[in-house]
């Protein structure tokens, strides 16, 4: 039979399928949707691209905090009596459907009078009018649709940030004097005598000059400030020759215009400017939507439900809780401080924190940490320390967050050009020292020529193209990097360690295995009824990998909290649960198991088993020719031999291992020498991603929530690790090739140079010729590398 | 001969407009998002195939 696809989602409708317009749908939520749409006339929504929309999750009170004056004024950007504008962030938007619905709320709602989405950050931006609609109707709004808005603590700050649009405005300058300048050297580039020429030269020389002063003063202040920088600390980076090299042709042309002596580098000068801000815009210009610098604020609730003392529930600001407060949790609510449970079925998904995703029961007078999500039903807690005091955000305070690892790792770029810088000085003063014996009058022009053609734009240029290039091919198959010299440290790396829980295991399905006596039919099927009557994690999971057999209504069904669950039909029982609760005694075992007895007789249990991401073992056996493999496990080792079977005998595996044990274990491996990349998730492993020389968090969606790493893996492009890493080390060699290609172009400047016969024209030629060409090759190299991954 | 003064003034004003246009264009904000635009400018067309009434109305607003 032909599987049904929902409409509206693009999901399988397995589950059950509502049929309406000859249309099917996977659940309620999504006809709702559609029937929301085609009321207002916005089915053109669907013809934009097929089944682009998202299941409406139930939200329940989640956004009451959206009531509170105080709490909206920090989000609006704008609030004036009938217009208030507010920037939303919203995760889903992902197609040029979601744009077009986004933009037309209008329709939907007439208190919007506008939206705008901006689809690289995607945010909408709303104008409404709060007299009809408040902004929790907006937001609620939105979430009907399937466009459930996003508000974290780091919403806090709305509308105070600037955007940083000073690359550009260089970017213009730089241009702007590049194409003037060019203009009016033309006519000294043929060389023309006469009178004409003579009259004029003066006026087009300090017009070239002036042209130049935004350009050298203003455009170039960042490689000037970098070289100031980088030699203060004793660093030749490739910013000091860039920033000797800009200095000495704007000191040489400008000497050579006031003393007519020539008519200077001008249009070099400003070309090279530009077409090192232009590889510097490309690398910039990466994906503005992903934030590799997430801490727990992005990810926090920005108000929770306080209840005071005589009951009365409102909600406060989360920087607001004190100790002692009573809180209030409701489904599918984050914890935001640690506290202990007063009352109410706690389970609690801590999947955020550990990474692990099997649910939590707690019950009242248990601790509660921050970070966890409650899953079932409403619960009360009391505070215990205030969100800055609790053990997440302390984790966050640990110092390896602060440290800046770009600085401390010198790049391939800096170390070719600290020698290259060497080079070209020596160069320069032994043939200055050769034209001051031979001809003196030459010796000053040799010199400074030879600093101008040396100037390394087109080493400067290879390296952000090529990283830049395979950073946009990486991002298009869902590896996202922080920057271009994560390519350059990923190259470098030697050993990899890996976290067990949601890294090579996936967080969606587990599986389990029977052991002991064979069950009837007439037992299978009282199995899975007695399961589907209970709600309890273990039994969903274990209800959803069991096959579905005949449905009937039980005779009699029990729930015994925190030991297991009872039913009967027929004069027929099941007990399913822990040992003890179906009457056996066990040794202890590490994995989680479920013991089943019918009519009191033991039967066996099921085991579960984590389920390890698609290719792993193939993965792992192609990494450890190369690399030395370690498995860094917060869990116990009831995995320990399915491990074992799976990956490779040289494998390092250690288990119980506590996020301050991972940290300080690649500290350690760090101080003999490793390089060391760290794949991990959840907020357990955020240290250890800070503290490795590449941290690459992997994650289910890319756009919820990743922690401060280097890189961002999809989980389901895992198995592709080996090919990025490869790729990595092949674009190292390309940016090698490239140099060589420069180095010739030099080589043929410098011969000018040296033989004191550098004019413009051929300065004006080669310049741009070597960038460009060096710009192709690496981004052609790159293109072919590129291509092997899928 | 002075007319070489006034092409070359002329055409340092134009082009210092077009520049200053530029960058009262960033300033604005003409750069920052520079994807969705351009997927918003295609929208009108799929209206119109629809209903042709619709499309005039959302012009509007």
């Amino acid at each position: 039979m032909k599987q049904n696809k929902c409409f509206h989602c693009g999901d399988p409708c397995d589950q059950e399928t509502i049929v309406v317009d000859d249309k099917s749908f996977c659940c309620n939520g999504c006809k709702t949707v559609f029937e929301i749409f085609s009321e207002s006339d916005l089915t053109c929504y669907y013809d934009l691209q097929g089944s682009p929309g998202a299941i409406p999750k139930e939200i329940g009170g989640k956004y009451d905090f959206l009531n509170q004056q105080n709490i909206i004024d920090k989000l609006l950007e704008f609030n004036e009596d009938n217009t208030q504008i507010v920037t939303l962030y919203i995760p889903h938007i992902h197609c040029s459907s979601c744009i077009w619905i986004l933009e037309n709320l209008n329709k939907l709602k007439t208190s919007i009078s506008s939206s705008q989405v901006d689809f690289g950050k995607k945010t909408v931006h709303i104008t409404y009018n709060s007299k009809h609609d408040s902004l929790k109707e907006v937001v609620l709004l939105l979430s009907a649709i399937g466009y459930e808005p996003y508000i974290s603590l780091d919403d806090f700050s709305a509308g105070k940030k600037q955007i940083d649009r000073s690359l550009i405005y260089k970017l213009g300058i730089a241009g702007f004097a590049f194409g003037n300048i060019m203009f009016l050297s033309f006519p000294e580039y043929f060389q023309v005598d006469g009178f004409w020429i003579e009259q004029y030269k003066p006026l087009f020389r300090i017009l070239m000059f002036v042209f130049s002063l935004p350009v050298v003063f203003y455009a170039a202040q960042d490689y000037f400030i970098s070289a100031y920088k980088g030699l203060r600390s004793k660093v030749l980076n490739i910013d000091v020759p860039i920033a000797l090299g800009v200095s000495v042709l704007f000191l040489r042309s400008t000497i050579d215009v006031f003393f007519d002596l020539g008519s200077g580098f001008f249009d070099s000068l400003t070309g090279l400017v530009f077409f090192l801000l232009l590889g510097k815009f490309f690398q910039q210009k990466t994906y503005a939507f992903l934030s590799f610098e997430r801490d727990y604020k992005s990810y926090f609730p920005i108000a929770v439900t306080h209840i005071s003392a005589e009951g009365k529930e409102t909600p406060i600001q989360v920087y607001d809780i004190k100790k002692g407060d009573r809180l209030l949790i409701r489904n599918e609510e984050l914890i935001p401080v640690d506290g202990i449970l007063i009352n109410g079925n706690a389970r609690i998904d801590y999947s955020f924190v550990t990474g692990e995703s099997k649910n939590i029961s707690r019950t009242s007078g248990d601790k509660l940490y921050a970070g966890g999500k409650q899953t079932a039903g409403i619960i009360e807690m009391e505070v215990l320390k205030s969100v800055e005091q609790s053990y997440l955000t302390q984790l966050w305070s640990n110092a390896i967050f602060s440290k800046n690892k770009e600085t401390a790792f010198s790049s391939i770029t800096n170390a070719i050009s600290r020698r290259f810088t060497i080079f070209v000085l020596s160069v320069a003063f032994i043939a200055t020292t050769f034209w001051l014996v031979y001809d003196a009058s030459k010796a000053l022009n040799v010199f400074t020529a030879v600093l101008i053609i040396a100037c390394p734009c087109a080493i400067a240029l290879s390296a952000p193209f090529t990283l830049g290039n395979v950073l946009r091919r990486f991002g298009k198959t869902k590896f996202y990097l922080k920057s271009a010299s994560v390519i350059e440290q990923l190259a470098a790396v030697d050993t990899i360690i890996f976290d067990k829980t949601g890294t090579i295991t996936s967080n969606k399905n587990s599986t389990a295995t029977y052991e002991g006596e064979r069950l009837s039919k007439d037992e299978e099927d009282l199995l899975t009824n007695t399961l589907r009557a209970s709600n309890h994690p273990l039994s969903r999971s274990l209800y959803a990998i069991l096959e579905r057999n005949n449905i009937f209504t039980l005779d009699h069904f029990r729930e015994h909290l925190g030991k297991g669950i009872e039913g009967e039909v027929n004069q027929k029982s099941i007990k399913i649960g822990s040992a003890n609760f179906v009457g056996i005694t066990e040794t202890a075992v590490l994995n989680t198991s479920v013991h089943v007895s019918t009519n009191n007789k033991y039967k066996g249990k099921f085991t579960f088993y984590n389920s390890y991401r698609k290719g792993v073992s193939k993965l792992f056996n192609k990494l450890k020719k190369h690399y030395d493999l370690v498995i860094l496990s917060g869990d116990n080792e009831g995995e320990l031999e399915n491990l074992k079977k799976l990956l490779p005998v040289k494998t390092k595996l250690l288990f119980n291992q506590k996020p301050e044990d991972k940290l300080e274990y690649i500290k350690y491996h760090q101080t003999e020498g490793a390089k060391i990349l760290m794949i991990g998730d959840g907020l357990n492993d955020a240290g250890a991603l800070a503290q490795s020389d590449v941290g690459i968090s992997v994650s289910e969606n890319v756009n919820v929530f990743s922690p401060a790493c280097d890189a961002i893996l999809d989980a389901s492009q895992f198995r592709q690790l080996y090919q990025y890493i490869k790729v990595s080390k092949q674009a190292i060699t390309i940016i090698k090739w490239s140099f060589g290609l420069s180095f010739i172009y030099n080589i043929i400047g410098l011969y000018f140079a040296v033989t004191g016969q550098l004019s413009p024209v051929i300065a004006a030629i080669l310049m741009p010729l070597s960038s460009i060409s060096v710009v192709v090759f690496t981004t052609l190299a790159t293109n072919f590398i590129g291509r092997k991954i899928k | 001969m002075s007319v070489i003064y006034i092409l070359l003034t002329i055409s340092i004003i134009i082009a210092i407009v077009f520049f200053f246009a530029f960058i009262m264009a960033v300033k604005k904000g003409q750069y920052d998002d520079s994807y969705t635009p351009s997927v918003r400018m295609l929208f009108e067309d799929e209206l119109v195939k629809e209903d042709p009434k619709k499309a005039k109305q959302s012009k509007k607003d």
